[in-house]
């Protein structure tokens, strides 16, 4: 995008009938480090890249628990982010107390949307510069939205914003219709290989990114890195044996049987080598 | 000079006199609301009497309203404050239906939200004079609660109002067991409501019955209870206790 006469001003349009403002601020949501979410009908898990400034800090914080239904990841000025998720909790909060019911995410998100719309057109503010990935449970199920800066919302089975996301878009979007049906723990797994994806070629650590989930009967919480370690052990190592493409199923029994299976592949390999007859 | 000026005392919380807005006494009154649970949802009964004090003066108001799909109210106090609630759900369910969205408040929300309403209202010493019913069943879940007018709220599986909780609760406590039939609910609501008709001076003998379940609200048309006022005991009261009345 290059600098024109109509950008100065998010009220200002452009002949073309864009604002360019908007467009700016979405581009500061590319800009951010990445972030996914996928779900099925049960769960939904959030993920993100914590990358630290430099050895000596710590990371910042992207993902938010918004209630005990809803958690927001974010990408992009992360200072918006939190400010956003504050109102977020408040929201929820305030429901909950009238209505001593959780407020379904939907709303929520459409409350949000038009809190991100009234900086589009007001000449003394400027649009939020963060993308919100907003996962929750309502009374139909479980939802993952996407917040953009411009005011609207969309509904996804997977999606990933930030820097580097098309990776993990590319690969959501081979896998994504088997979701739906997807366990828990699959759903992690298909989450961490998403976040692998946006890493290009580094190594998945658990220091580096940051997952959580939510699903029925499990309130928002973030797994501890001790957790998140294991699962990327587990599937990284059948990654070598089995191939990049590993099927869900096969990582989950690999990960209980590996010690049998690698005694297996070490029996199998002496049974192979047949004693010489002559 | 107004020599007839009351004056409030010094430390009194309840504002300027000029301030005659807040409701002090109720004038036109409905008495007891009873409800309880049964098999498939809520039942509730309410006589269709308005009290002018101790006049019967109107025998026509319905004091059990539906509110929403999955709920029915039901009110006992100032008839006027009652018609103020149903406005306030009124709006409340024209918000929530214009959302559009596959969400719709429930019998909990809606019973939360108004102990929030009468609450609010009492801390500012100008309350809505009513006991609310508020019952409901919506996914499966039946629902049955009250709030007075002191914000005083709680669920149970049988409530009442007014002289109901005197009258009508101890037959509940005694008679009321989990899954009654439609058949024995009703029988159980009338022998509550007769107890009433025969000790409650406000009561009247014109009174609907109200169901609600997962499919919907039914109020029954208006109708009276049979009573029965041959006692011996009261055939010639004065006979034991001469010059009595």
């Amino acid at each position: 995008m290059f600098r024109n006469q109509y950008d100065t001003d998010v009220t200002t349009w452009s002949p073309a009938g864009r604002l360019f403002q908007v467009e700016y601020a979405m581009e500061a949501v590319k800009q951010g480090s990445a972030a996914i979410g996928l779900r099925s009908k049960t769960h939904i898990v959030l993920g993100c890249v914590n990358k630290a400034n430099s050895e000596l800090s710590s990371h910042q914080k992207k993902i938010f628990k918004v209630d005990d239904h809803i958690g927001v990841a974010i990408a992009g000025l992360t200072a918006d982010g939190r400010v956003l998720s504050r109102y977020m909790r408040n929201e929820c909060i305030n429901y909950s107390f009238t209505y001593e019911s959780p407020l379904p995410v939907g709303r929520l998100v459409v409350q949000l949307a038009d809190k991100a719309q009234v900086c589009t057109q007001r000449s003394w503010k400027r649009p939020y510069g963060v993308g919100l990935l907003v996962a929750g449970l309502d009374e139909s199920g479980a939802h993952l939205y996407y917040n953009c800066p411009s005011g609207n919302y969309f509904e996804y089975q997977a999606f990933a914003i930030g820097s580097r996301s098309q990776a993990a878009k590319t690969y959501l979007e081979r896998r994504f219709k088997n979701f739906s049906d997807s366990s828990r723990d699959n759903l992690v797994k298909d989450a961490l290989m998403a976040i692998r994806e946006t890493l290009q070629g580094e190594t998945l650590k658990s220091s580096i990114c940051t997952v959580a989930v939510v699903g029925v009967g499990e309130p928002f919480h973030i797994l501890d890195q001790e957790t998140v370690q294991q699962m990327i052990d587990a599937f990284e190592i059948v990654g070598e044996q089995e191939g990049p493409a590993a099927e869900p199923d096969a990582a989950a029994a690999a990960a209980a049987g590996q010690e049998a299976a690698a005694a297996d592949q070490g029996g199998s390999t002496e049974e192979g080598v047949a004693p010489m007859d002559i | 000079m107004n020599f007839m000026a009351s004056k409030q005392p010094e430390n009194c919380l309840l504002g300027p006199e000029s301030d005659s807005q807040r409701t002090l006494y109720p004038y036109v009154t409905g008495t007891s609301v009873v409800a309880l649970k049964y098999k498939d949802g809520i039942l509730m009964a309410a006589d269709l009497g308005g009290s002018y004090g101790s006049t019967l003066r109107y025998k026509n108001v319905e004091r059990m309203k539906p509110i929403g799909k999955h709920s029915l109210l039901g009110a006992s106090g100032e008839i006027s404050d009652f018609q103020e609630i149903l406005r306030y759900l009124d709006d409340l369910i024209l918000y929530d239906n214009m959302w559009d969205d596959g969400n719709s408040l429930g019998p909990k929300e809606v019973h939360n939200y108004l102990t929030r309403v009468m609450y609010n209202r009492r801390n500012k010493f100008n309350p809505l004079w009513n006991s609310l019913v508020l019952g409901g069943v919506k996914k499966g879940e039946k629902y049955l609660g009250t709030v007075s007018m002191i914000g005083v709220n709680f669920e149970d599986n049988h409530v009442a109002t007014g002289f109901g909780n005197h009258l009508a609760r101890p037959i509940l406590r005694q008679d009321w067991h989990e899954n009654l039939s439609f058949e024995d609910g009703v029988k159980l609501l009338e022998k509550c409501m007769r107890v009433l008709l025969y000790r409650d001076r406000s009561a009247i003998n014109k009174l609907q019955i109200a169901k609600i379940t997962e499919e919907g609200v039914t109020i029954s048309q208006p109708y009276s209870l049979k009573t029965y006022w041959e006692f011996s005991a009261f055939a010639n009261p004065a006979q034991g206790a001469v010059g009595t009345w």
